[in-house]
């Protein structure tokens, strides 16, 4: 017998089993955003802003700092908040 | 300086709106409209991590080091970065197993030990005292500060403030107890609260950059002006390098600091108490673990503006730096900003007192005071327990509270705020190797937890505890210094001679290496009992287990009676009947009395239980309530065996399930294409059919009608009805193929005798409209395997509709064969108007003709559905090309037998209509 044609926009996702256990970020890309948060906060890393320079007159360590910390938390939100596939 | 009168009536104030909030939001969830199940109030309750230490104590500590507030809160960064699989799996774990404490988790994991659930409360308490004297020690100073006159020096105020702190205290001993023991449950969210602490969380969080604006834009002009005056200066320009007066950097220090606070906003009583307590959708998380960080940065974004600007107001060591929020605002005039920070400063504080001490009274209660009480035997035989639970959960708040009013008292003065707070948490950070441990490695033992958290908590008493009381001034200190004994070896802070690293640092090495080492070393060495095995699956396998084929490991004879008489005198008659009448219904059981006593229903009382007085006291409850046979750890992995059976089989019915939705939506959809279809066809009947009923009643009614006109109309009939006629023909055609049961029959097609064919078919009809049609044919073309009526009329289709396009009088059309390697390309291209952008998608469904209903052309509607019914039949495609602005170009494209390979296509040894 002859398969009807798919209605549009319906079938593809009604027929895909609910993933149980894929619902979320994945782990993997969670552990290295930690992985990359450590090195970046601690020795050596932490010393390449200890520099006596100004960036729109603030000192450049604090700002890199914080700078830095603002994307980690824009990272993390976008890994969590984006909708899977 | 301000009239006290004034702090004193806008704190109380304050307290009242805070009692206001959380009155509503109880009456909001008893409303049925929750207000704490949204994730932004969760993250905002997340950040009662941030106290008065953090509100007052960074900036102290940025006034002293300069960055060295930080690690405070990147520490939270990283943890939260890990949130959505640790914490989640934490939430996972209590809300299966009704655990509402970190010491019934703990205990809960190690076989529901008691001993453990003790120890852990008797650290979190030594622990975590200190810290809520530190929040009444901020709330004193910082009304010290604002009421003494500048420079009568802190917190060395007389007697009359010090009994505004004891009073203090006990309003939040009250609020705790309106707000943190209604119900029994522990497991039952505390709403009122939850909405209180989000509401704190807001108010500290605007108060401390309210003052950061003022310092920075108010008193210096921006930050970049701010930061010039600072950095003119040596020794605060060392405050904005890594490593202060030019020493070497303690990186060990950092990441110490880093990891410490790490652990702690995981692990700290109150954090999980609402992290994972007071959790109400586990996919909040989602949003809460980045919005939670985000909430600390903004916090700390004005820390090193306040710090600097106090340096550079008062100069260094002039003003305690721990006060610079109040101070500053304070010493250049602004009283209103001042009131407004000390508010800040309360609300850090009462936000973190009332959680903490719902969190301890819950654990003091459950899991040190309930064990001893119920081995008393007239305690055991009372029927009624709810109120003498509630009751003791309420003293135990209060007791909470005064000890650490008591702390305040004899050695709050002695030491720095943040110095407090870092003790607190070195003790906590003591739970993580069993804690984290226990969540990801099976072979963990109630021994190795054990052994591991006493040494841990051994060594941090002996190492940071001991030598900060000393170091108060209520010891001496030649033990520190020289040892006890004086062993030199035994230094607490230079154990075995390692030297050189702060005594915090040193603290934390020595104790979380006693701590893992014994933890993972005995339990290497020690196997687990069956109720520890059962457990660890349990906790470790959380995220693989559907709650319908969680294991049961309970095996023994109990009486229906029994269990319910147990749930009544810990949940009170009502409540047991309500379970048990709930059971009863999901079981389809005639009434609670008739229910089989199975392992399920002792597994759930226990459960239930659990929620009231934790799991390991009612482990002990149940264990005394039913005859139980002792489980075996061979009995552990046969029911595990059969639960991962049962599992398959949910899992496999699961699927089936989604399966049959899936078709069943696919039928409906279908179903409702089919009516659509229905309904166009039906419409486009009826317009024939109105006009021929017309014309033939004005016929009839007027029979002397002209004869002119009589010819006209009965023209106009037929046509009519030829329409109709075509029209239902074309619903049949299409009927047929799309059923299958459309005729076919194959042959070998010539395309380019077919086309010139088609065209001279049009010929005539062309030549009416004025237009010219252009054959660009090869000479010849691979033979194809099809049914030549099928495509002819494909083609004569896509002519037609291109004659009824093209402008009367100077229409073209093209007609185009192109012959690639295994493919013929057919295309109809003329020099209409083209299809609008907004139909293209639609012109192959049925019924949907080109042009605006005003001038539709003739037609049914069917035309381009069938063909490419007819073109994907034979394996080919049909599309509308890309509009080059020259009108439109449909096109076809058919499979063919490569020109160098002339062996006939599978297709023409049978009958092709069926086998797709």
């Amino acid at each position: 017998m002859r398969t009807p044609p798919p209605a549009p926009g319906g079938p593809d996702r009604a027929t895909r089993a609910p993933a149980p256990r894929g619902e979320g970020p994945r782990a993997a890309h969670l552990v290295a955003l930690f992985a990359l948060a450590l090195l970046l906060f601690n020795f050596p890393l932490l010393a390449l802003w200890d520099r006596d320079l100004r960036v729109l007159g603030l000192p450049l360590f604090p700002l890199a700092l914080f700078v830095l910390w603002a994307l980690l938390i824009a990272a993390l939100a976008w890994l969590l908040e984006r909708p899977r596939d | 300086m301000l009239a006290p009168a004034t702090v004193l009536a806008a704190s109380l104030g304050y307290l009242l709106l805070l009692f206001a909030v959380a009155a509503w939001a109880d009456a909001r969830a008893r409303a049925g409209r929750s207000v704490i199940g949204n994730a932004w109030v969760y993250a905002l309750s997340m950040a009662v991590y941030c106290t008065a230490w953090t509100y007052f104590g960074s900036v102290g500590r940025a006034a002293g080091g300069g960055v060295w507030f930080l690690p405070i809160y990147l520490g939270p960064m990283l943890a939260m970065l890990l949130a959505w699989l640790v914490l989640r799996k934490m939430i996972r774990v209590a809300r299966a197993q009704r655990l509402t404490s970190i010491a019934d988790f703990m205990a809960s994991r190690y076989g529901k030990s008691p001993a453990l659930a003790g120890l852990v409360t008797l650290v979190t308490m030594v622990g975590i005292v200190p810290y809520i004297a530190l929040q009444l020690k901020a709330i004193a100073f910082g009304y010290a500060v604002l009421t003494q006159p500048a420079g009568a020096g802190g917190a060395a105020g007389g007697p009359w403030w010090t009994d505004g702190t004891l009073y203090a205290a006990l309003a939040l001993a009250g609020f705790t107890m309106i707000f943190g023991t209604r119900q029994l449950d522990g497991t039952e969210r505390h709403e009122g609260m939850v909405a209180a602490i989000a509401f704190e969380s807001v108010v500290k969080l605007v108060a401390f950059v309210a003052v950061g604006l003022y310092v920075t834009w108010g008193l210096f002009g921006g930050p970049a002006e701010l930061f010039a005056q600072a950095l003119a200066r040596p020794e605060l320009a060392a405050l904005l390098r890594l490593a202060p007066e030019g020493g070497r950097f303690a990186y060990e220090q950092w990441f110490a600091l880093t990891l410490l606070s790490m652990l702690s906003v995981l692990f700290l009583p109150r954090q999980f108490q609402v992290m994972v307590v007071e959790n109400v959708d586990e996919r909040h998380l989602r949003r809460a673990a980045w919005v939670f960080p985000a909430y600390l940065l903004a916090i700390n974004l004005f820390v090193l503006p306040i710090a600097l600007g106090g340096l550079l107001h008062f100069g260094r060591g002039a003003a305690d730096a721990d006060t610079f929020v109040l101070s500053l605002p304070l010493a250049t005039g602004a009283h209103g900003l001042a009131l407004v920070a000390f508010i800040g400063g309360l609300s850090a504080a009462t936000g973190m007192v009332i959680v903490e001490a719902i969190a301890v009274s819950t654990m003091v209660c459950n899991d040190l005071v309930m064990p001893l009480l119920l081995r008393t035997r007239r305690f055991a035989a009372r029927q009624d327990l709810t109120r003498v639970l509630l009751a003791v959960r309420r003293t135990a708040i209060v007791l909470v509270l005064l000890l650490g009013y008591l702390y305040f008292h004899l050695a709050g003065e002695a030491y720095a705020l943040v110095s407090i707070g870092l003790i607190s948490f070195a003790a906590v950070a003591q739970f993580a190797p069993a804690l984290l441990g226990g969540l990801y490695w099976k072979d963990a033992t109630r021994t190795g937890a054990l052994a591991g958290l006493l040494a841990g908590f051994g060594l941090w008493v002996y190492t940071l505890m001991l030598p900060s009381i000393a170091k108060s001034g209520w010891w001496h200190t030649d033990f520190v210094a020289a040892g006890p004994f004086g062993a030199a070896l035994l230094r607490p802070e230079a154990l075995f001679g390692i030297g050189g690293l702060d005594p915090l640092t040193h603290a934390l090495f020595w104790s979380l290496l006693a701590n893992i080492g014994l933890y993972v070393g005995l339990s290497l060495l020690t196997r687990p009992s069956a109720a520890e095995a059962s457990q660890a699956l349990l906790f470790v396998d959380a995220f693989e287990r559907v709650p319908s084929a969680r294991p049961v490991f309970w095996r023994g004879r109990a009486q229906v009676a029994d269990l319910h008489g147990l749930l009544a005198r810990f949940l009170g008659a009502a409540r047991a009947q309500r379970l048990f009448d709930a059971v009863a219904r999901e079981r389809g059981a005639a009434d609670a009395s008739a229910l089989q006593p199975d392992a399920a229903l002792v597994q759930r009382v226990e459960h239930e239980l659990a929620g009231a007085i934790g799991s390991a006291s009612a482990r002990v409850m149940v264990a005394r309530a039913v005859e139980e046979e002792p489980l075996a750890l061979d009995d552990v992995l046969r029911i595990l065996d059969e639960a991962s059976q049962l599992r398959r089989y949910s899992q496999a019915l699961e699927q089936a399930g989604a399966e049959l939705r899936a078709a069943n939506e696919r039928l409906a959809s279908l179903d409702r294409l089919k009516d659509d279809f229905m309904s166009s066809v039906t419409h486009e009947l009826r317009t024939p059919l109105t006009s021929i009923r017309a014309l033939a009643e004005l016929m009839l009614d007027d029979p002397d009608m002209p004869e002119a006109q009589r010819q006209q109309f009965l023209g106009i009939v037929v046509t009519e009805t030829e329409r109709l006629t075509r029209l239902v023909n074309q619903v049949l055609d299409m009927a047929k193929i799309e059923s299958g049961h459309a005729e076919w029959h194959t042959s070998d097609v010539d395309l380019v005798e077919l086309l010139r064919q088609a065209a001279q078919t049009v010929q005539e009809m062309l030549r009416e409209r004025g237009a010219e049609l252009v054959l660009d044919l090869p000479a010849q073309a691979p033979l194809l395997r099809a049914d030549a009526d099928r495509l002819t009329q494909v083609v004569l289709n896509l002519l037609s509709n291109a004659a009824k396009f093209v402008p009367a009088g100077r229409g073209r059309i093209t007609l185009r064969l192109r012959v690639a390697p295994g493919m013929l390309t057919v295309e109809v291209q003329d020099n209409g108007p083209g299809v609008p952008a907004d139909q293209r998608a639609l012109i192959f469904e049925k019924f949907r003709q080109g042009g605006d209903a005003a001038n539709r052309p003739q037609g049914t509607g069917l035309g381009l559905p069938i063909s490419r019914q007819i073109v994907e039949h034979f394996g080919g495609r049909m599309e509308l090309r890309p509009d080059s602005g020259q009108g439109a170009c449909f096109a076809f494209t058919l499979p063919c037998p490569s020109t160098t390979d002339p062996a006939p296509p599978r297709a023409a040894t049978g009958p092709p209509g069926d086998t797709r």
